[in-house]
């Protein structure tokens, strides 16, 4: 198990260390000096001075690697000279309200994912079964920001339902009640395709768990149906859940920004387009590196649950 | 029934092969014809009789749907259901073009790295490997915000390359589970060489999986260029603003269909679903109708996909 | 002695010395619903078992005699097998029950012994929690109760170190040990009756004598009824009171273990006995081996199934179906137009 967690934290930082230069060579994909897209409309003699001293830009590529890291590694991605503002506390004020709806919206999806799926694969072609995964399979293929517009639509226009409609999000320290009214649309939709894709993985899995011998064998300890789905189905059925979990939740830190952005809610995601938008590239910059080191982390983190829930795998 | 029951019961029962593939069923032809219907209205669109997507009809703007306008006009008395059928060339370019990019590359090197193993495969799968654990989604939305002006092109080029480690990794373990059979080790015995294996034993065993996943994988693609639209990610059209210049571009067009690769008449759906927006409260059939035809067309993506991948009983893959 | 014996009307078998009787088994039919058919496992098999009785159920694979077991068990899923007669234990009827009640009848009155220990076991649990579930929810046992009681049918089943192997995933068990987990979870409800499947099939042979000797010992202790499954001869030979053979779903000889092996009168159960090795065989004796295959369940030949590969089968053999006849010795029946001569006496 050490050994494992040990290999696994060294690929990790080799990850790291690969999207960090990839992150780093973005500015260079720029057409032109990249001192002058930075600036865009901040470009004086004075700033230049600054950004040239900020990124080394007149030194070598690998020069610039190094100071740039330097930086990161002290929590400095720089200040933007579009906004007047450090990167770092752009990113600092957008992550927790990604984290929330994160959150929300993975609680939505396995309080319906795991009951659901348990009750498609106690008969597998049964009539709940065969409703049910039509049904997912025909939210599998509606994309969340057709869903988000619809939402939208029927809920804030016709419907008139307060804080819900685009720019009217609300933070938690201002008012939880008009905070939750403001991510309940974003966060139900983010949870729509990850329920169908935890109650996909799930139901498949389950099916084939429930043909075990040692479910059979749990049966015949006399214990009830529901015992025998909690306790002795689900954990074995989880592996590919978690993977798919972790795979999903890390794409929405980053697949979370068309909600985002349509409901100008002012996470990662919108702020990642607003600052494309302005062609700040240094917080766009900022964005992908957090975000991808994020998503591996995630990533990381929920092979690590993997372990922990079935046991098989580290021993082998 | 207990498997232990089943595995007795199946000793004395022998099923015929035949019997275990599931059957395709009269909806997946019904599916295979919808996507037929979809590429044979995005690569004619403008031999059709359809109205000029670009045409702008003030005096008839933000119509209902009726006989003349199947789907009703937009705020600028455009002819919806025309632009539905353009606007299904950039989705479907983007998504078949993509694809094609990430199979030529990814496939081609997963079969080489299955069949061969070794130090080949070893190399190739530890860079896949890195490659898979960068977030793809950000990658490509990095690298088309820095990567200016967007073009088809490169937005087909970007997704392609992103989605070639996933492809890798599908067909890589495909085509390991067809090496290890019989025939193709039988062929190996009779002393076949490495290419007429790789082209006459494990291509047509392989190919089924890859077809299903490149439905798959055009699905995911259509969705997300819809979503880099929605972003002003994806080609940004051009905003014509009087009639002459549109109809000067749609002559050209006809004559020259590769131009629509760098400069496309019309938006892709993710584009008019976005810009929709802001007139949904008066037209929701501007939303609507691109909404459903995006829809429809990933559902029988999926559909199909699904059902071939089950026919050919390939073990669930996930995009 | 080449008596006629007296036909048998009905397939019963006699009832036994040991009263009363414990499980009941009337005409038991077990029927698949397959892609090819209507398939009948078993078939109209019927007998006694009495208190602390030990019977041994014969077979090669595919004669019936693990579905045989799961119909008793009534572990069978209900949508693909329909069961027909009727198996009694203690009196409460167990065909046609539904899992609820059988709910209330497993572990606590009859309870079984899976046959790979590598797939019994839940490979995600602690073994003893998977012993410990039948004592908390079905004796009601609290945690640390059971959790002692564990501890104890542990070192019961003869695991060395209980409190380490409580908390050992089966993963870092041997075979043998993850049978005797098997075994102990059989045992925690303290049943009447152990269905004991093949218990040993998937071990090496010096744990499967372990193994058995464990299962008689604990029999014996714990005053059960077992009703022992297996292809080789050789494992009940010793330790049970009676044994049933069985083919293509149907029992064909059945009786006193020692007339049995002394007197059998089905051709099948000789060349049973003729395929397991005996130590009294001559170093590099050619093992037996019964010629062709099992027959298939769903087309089932027309007369007697073991016809096709019997050396004795006359005409009659392949066009009616053998009943089951009592020979002199109480209890012991065969099925066969032709059987073999008693005693070792010449054939008629």
């Amino acid at each position: 198990m050490l050994r494992y967690v040990v290999r696994r934290l060294l690929t990790l930082v080799g990850i790291v260390i690969v999207i960090s230069v990839g992150s780093f060579y973005l500015i260079h994909l720029l057409p032109g000096n990249p001192a002058t897209v930075i600036l865009g409309t901040g470009d004086s003699p004075a700033n230049r001075a600054l950004l040239y001293k900020q990124l080394g830009l007149n030194r070598s590529l690998v020069a610039q690697y190094v100071i740039w890291m330097g930086n990161v590694l002290h929590g400095n991605l720089g200040v933007s000279f579009i906004s007047q503002t450090s990167v770092a506390s752009t990113i600092r004020a957008a992550l927790p309200i990604d984290v929330e709806l994160i959150v929300l919206s993975q609680i939505l999806a396995f309080a319906f994912a795991v009951p659901l799926a348990m009750r498609s694969a106690r008969h597998p072609d049964g009539l709940v079964d065969r409703l049910l995964s039509a049904g997912s399979f025909t939210l599998l293929s509606i994309p969340p920001f057709i869903v988000i517009v619809l939402l939208v639509l029927v809920v804030s226009i016709k419907l008139g339902v307060a804080n819900t409609g685009p720019s009217s999000y609300v933070s938690l320290a201002t008012d939880w009640v008009a905070n939750l009214e403001s991510l309940s649309l974003p966060a139900f939709t983010l949870a729509l395709g990850s329920f169908v894709l935890y109650f996909r993985v799930l139901r498949s899995d389950l099916i084939a768990t429930l043909q075990e011998e040692f479910i059979t064998m749990a049966r015949s300890k006399g214990i009830s149906h529901r015992r025998i789905m909690w306790r002795h189905a689900l954990r074995p059925s989880s592996v590919a859940l978690l993977g798919t979990a972790g795979v999903n939740i890390g794409g929405l830190l980053a697949g979370g920004f068309v909600v985002e952005y349509l409901l100008a809610i002012p996470g990662l995601g919108y702020t990642l387009i607003s600052a494309i938008a302005s062609s700040d590239y240094l917080l766009v910059q900022g964005i992908v590196l957090v975000v991808s080191v994020g998503v591996v982390l995630v990533n990381f983190l929920f092979d690590f649950a993997i372990n922990l829930i079935d046991p098989r795998i580290s021993r082998e | 029934m207990s498997s232990a029951t089943s595995a007795r019961v199946d000793e004395v029962d022998e099923a015929s092969p035949d019997e275990a593939r599931a059957a395709l069923g009269p909806l997946f032809w019904v599916c295979v014809a919808w996507l037929a219907l979809n590429v044979f209205g995005a690569v004619f669109a403008n031999v059709l009789p359809l109205d000029n997507p670009l045409y702008q009809n003030y005096s008839l703007v933000n119509a209902a749907p009726s006989l003349h306008h199947w789907f009703g006009t937009d705020d600028l008395g455009r002819d919806i259901f025309s632009r539905v059928v353009f606007g299904s060339r950039v989705s479907l370019a983007v998504g078949a073009g993509s694809m094609l990019i990430g199979f030529g590359i990814g496939a081609p090197l997963g079969m080489l790295a299955a069949y061969r193993r070794g130090r080949l495969d070893a190399l190739l799968t530890a860079v896949m490997y890195v490659a898979l654990a960068f977030p793809a989604i950000v990658a490509v939305i990095a690298v088309l915000s820095f990567w200016t002006p967007r073009t088809l092109l490169k937005i087909i080029l970007v997704i392609g390359l992103a989605s070639v480690p996933l492809v890798y990794r599908v067909i890589r373990a495909a085509t390991m589970s067809v090496a290890t059979r019989d025939f193709v080790i039988a062929a190996k015995v009779q002393g076949a060489t490495d290419r007429r294996i790789l082209v006459h034993e494990l291509t047509p065993n392989v190919a089924p999986i890859a077809v299903s996943f490149l439905l798959i994988g055009v699905a995911t693609v259509v969705a997300l260029e819809g979503a880099l639209a929605f972003l002003g990610l994806s080609v940004n059209p051009p905003t014509p603003s009087w009639g002459n210049m549109i109809n000067e571009a749609r002559t050209v067009m006809s004559q020259n269909p590769w131009l629509v690769l760098f400069n496309p008449p019309t938006p892709s759906w993710g584009n008019m679903i976005n810009e929709a927006r802001t007139v949904m409260s008066q037209n929701p059939w501007l939303v609507l109708f691109p909404s459903l035809a995006m829809c429809l067309l990933l559902l029988a993506l999926n559909f199909v996909g699904d059902r071939l991948r089950h026919h050919f009983d390939v073990a669930q893959v996930k995009l | 002695m080449s008596a006629t014996p007296e036909r048998t009307t009905s397939a019963t078998t006699a009832p036994v010395a040991s009263e009363p009787v414990l499980l009941s088994v009337r005409d038991l039919t077990t029927t698949f619903a397959t892609n090819a058919g209507p398939l009948r496992a078993v078939d109209g098999v019927s007998f006694d078992l009495g208190r602390e009785e030990v019977l041994g159920v014969v077979g090669e694979s595919g004669s019936g005699k693990t579905v045989l077991s799961r119909t008793i068990m009534g572990l069978l899923a209900r949508s693909r097998v329909t069961v027909s007669g009727s198996v009694r234990l203690d009196g409460v009827e167990i065909v046609g029950a539904s899992e609820n009640a059988m709910r209330q009848l497993w572990s606590t009155r009859v309870a079984m012994v899976f046959q790979d220990p590598m797939t019994s076991l839940n490979p995600v649990m602690r073994v003893g929690h998977q012993i410990d579930e039948v004592l908390r929810v079905r004796l009601g046992l609290s945690r640390t109760a059971a959790r002692a009681r564990s501890l104890e049918l542990l070192s019961l089943v003869g695991i060395p170190s209980p409190a380490e192997r409580y908390r050992a995933y089966p993963g870092q068990l041997s075979g043998g040990m993850r049978q005797r987990v098997v075994i102990a979870i059989a045992l925690a409800g303290a049943p009447a009756l152990l269905l004991a499947d093949e218990p040993t099939t998937g071990l090496d042979v010096t744990i499967q004598a372990q193994i058995l000797n464990l299962l008689d010992d604990l029999t014996a202790r714990l005053h059960m009824s077992v009703v022992l499954v297996t292809h080789d001869l050789g494992v009940v030979a010793t330790r049970t009171s009676r044994i049933m053979v069985m083919y293509a779903g149907r029992v064909v000889e059945s009786g006193p273990t020692a007339d049995v092996f002394a007197d059998h009168r089905m051709p099948y159960t000789r060349a049973l006995l003729e395929c397991s090795p005996r130590v009294s065989n001559a170093p590099h004796t050619r093992l037996a081996a019964i010629p062709g295959r099992p027959p298939n369940l769903a087309a089932l030949p027309a007369g007697c199934s073991f016809a096709p590969r019997c050396a004795y089968a006359t005409e009659r053999c392949h066009r009616e179906v053998p009943a089951l006849v009592e020979t002199t010795t109480p209890g012991h029946q065969y099925a066969c137009w032709n059987p073999l001569p008693a005693r070792g006496g010449p054939r008629p």
